[in-house]
């Protein structure tokens, strides 16, 4: 694997974002939405509904924060394929010397400093403007965004083995699937709350080991750390699952014709 | 003349449909060889999996004795492209498409080459245009310098001049020439000009259903075959392709 190709694909999305207010704008804009939406929302619930001794700030401002860096995780690394579709350059990328560990490298290198962008503003407008403290969270507010930002590349790796396989108008399937998996995550209520068949899924999704974790801090309570153990190893697995199932795609699109065809817009 | 691309029994089939049925062929360094045959004939789907982005159903490719199907990044890293229907992201500028591909491609004092393609291309005062507002010759000459970009011992042009004009076709197809005598590479054309085959490829193919029908030098091929031109002869290939090949 040479860095430096993985490095060109991240290059591109850099010149593409440098270059567009459209581009540039969303990698912040909906997440400084979401926390000053969510930001009142919680100093709403605070003077009428707290429970002495807990802070919606922390509960639901606090999830809102994790949930969408894990959008954006997610979606910095679709949009990267998703220009690939868009500027119909499959074939120009694919026929070169390029592999797919270094195609998907350049994705996830992308999604990292796109991230990064939302992250930063997010904590800047939380803390700042609605007081979120991240020493509610202690310690674990590191491997709780790490478990987020590797469950967000497994998805997104997934998403664009689907656009990949089933062609550019299937990009529709992909943006809804951190809203399809919100419920089971238990991003704002806990598991207990879910019925035994929801429970089942959330446990083979690593966010809800978070939110879990995330509420038993605030709440004062002590979370094992080997919970979010668990969480983060089967990201990993997803992670793993989901670059063999993009590999499994991109060989059946080179072995019938799939790539040359989608330049042309033929795959429907 | 060694060969730059060997081409084996290359066999592609979809279910009952063949494409491309048992093709051998080679490429020489500093020769032109054409690739002709009507819509359909498999040129394309050749092409294709030349490029890696296509599997074939049987068959061979070695590219400079590195087998694609074994050693793919190996043999692209000295193959380059240019075709009508993959204009390079019209949303970047030409110095950016050139800079990403020349990472790609692991090229060398890459700032230092960008500029002499874009000299050579005559490309400088597109430097930071996006590709997209070009017009399609000036679309085609920054396609042909990212074609160039890593001194391609094999050079892939699936219809290079097509939609262009008389004048900057002529251009093109002089940078391919001299792109060809310098001896580093060899050169694969597609075009259904048969005036440009003739005057620029040193041997031809006609592919017809999937096969090689006919093959030899496009300024004595016609007559061998009782032809007054090469465009009759594409044409009689196009109607009459199973006569030919008896003959």
């Amino acid at each position: 694997m040479r860095p430096s190709r993985a490095y060109a694909i991240a290059l591109r999305h850099f010149y593409l974002l440098r270059g567009s207010v459209a581009r540039f704008l969303p990698l912040f804009a909906w997440v400084a939405i979401d926390m000053v939406l969510w930001g009142f929302m919680s100093r709403y619930l605070n003077s009428v509904a707290a429970a002495p001794g807990h802070d919606f700030v922390h509960t639901l401002l606090g999830a809102v924060l994790l949930w969408d860096f894990f959008t954006r995780v997610m979606q910095g690394v679709t949009m990267v394929f998703f220009e690939d579709v868009w500027s119909r350059n499959f074939l120009n990328v694919f026929a070169t010397p390029l592999s797919i560990s270094e195609y998907v490298g350049g994705l996830v290198l992308s999604s990292i400093a796109t991230s990064v962008v939302g992250l930063a503003v997010m904590l800047l407008l939380a803390s700042t403007v609605f007081g979120l403290t991240f020493a509610a969270y202690g310690v674990m507010f590191v491997p709780f965004l790490l478990v987020l930002f590797l469950f967000g590349i497994a998805i997104g790796i997934f998403g664009c083995a689907v656009v990949l396989r089933l062609g550019p108008a299937s990009e529709w399937f992909v943006w809804p699937i951190p809203a399809l998996i919100s419920p089971f995550a238990g991003v704002f209520y806990p598991l207990a709350t879910l019925p035994a068949w929801m429970q089942a899924v959330s446990r083979l999704l690593p966010p809800s080991y978070v939110f879990e974790g995330m509420r038993t801090l605030v709440s004062g309570g002590t979370f094992s750390g080997t919970a979010l153990l668990w969480g983060g190893g089967l990201a990993v697995v997803q992670i793993l699952l989901a670059s063999a199932f993009f590999s499994r795609v991109h060989r059946y699109a080179v072995r019938t014709g799939l790539i040359a065809r989608y330049s042309a817009e033929s795959v429907s | 003349m060694s060969k730059v691309l060997s081409v084996s029994a290359l066999r592609k089939s979809y279910g009952d449909t063949v494409a491309v049925d048992g093709v051998s062929f080679d490429v020489g360094h500093g020769e032109i060889v054409g690739l002709l045959g009507p819509n359909g004939a498999g040129k394309t789907t050749t092409i294709n999996m030349l490029l890696g982005v296509l599997e074939p159903t049987s068959g061979s490719i070695r590219i400079e004795e590195v087998d694609l199907a074994r050693q793919r990044s190996q043999a692209l890293e000295r193959t380059n492209f240019a075709a009508v229907y993959s204009p390079l992201p019209g949303n970047l500028t030409v110095a950016q498409n050139l800079r990403i591909f020349g990472l790609i491609y692991g090229v060398k004092s890459l700032s230092a080459r960008i500029s002499e393609l874009l000299e050579q291309f005559d490309l400088v005062r597109f430097r930071d245009t996006r590709c997209g507002v070009l017009s399609s010759g000036e679309q085609t000459r920054v396609a042909l310098a990212k074609a160039m970009l890593n001194r391609p011992h094999l050079l892939l042009l699936d219809e290079p001049t097509a939609s262009l004009d008389p004048s900057t076709a002529r251009d093109i197809r002089g940078r391919i020439r001299d792109f060809a005598a310098q001896g580093h590479g060899g050169v694969l054309w597609t075009s259904h000009n048969m005036y440009e085959v003739e005057e620029v490829c040193h041997r031809v193919l006609f592919l017809s259903r999937g096969k090689v029908l006919l093959e030899g030098d496009p300024r004595t091929l016609p007559r061998e075959h009782g032809r007054a031109s090469l465009e009759e002869l594409f044409i009689a290939v196009a109607r009459e392709p199973l006569a030919l090949g008896r003959a």
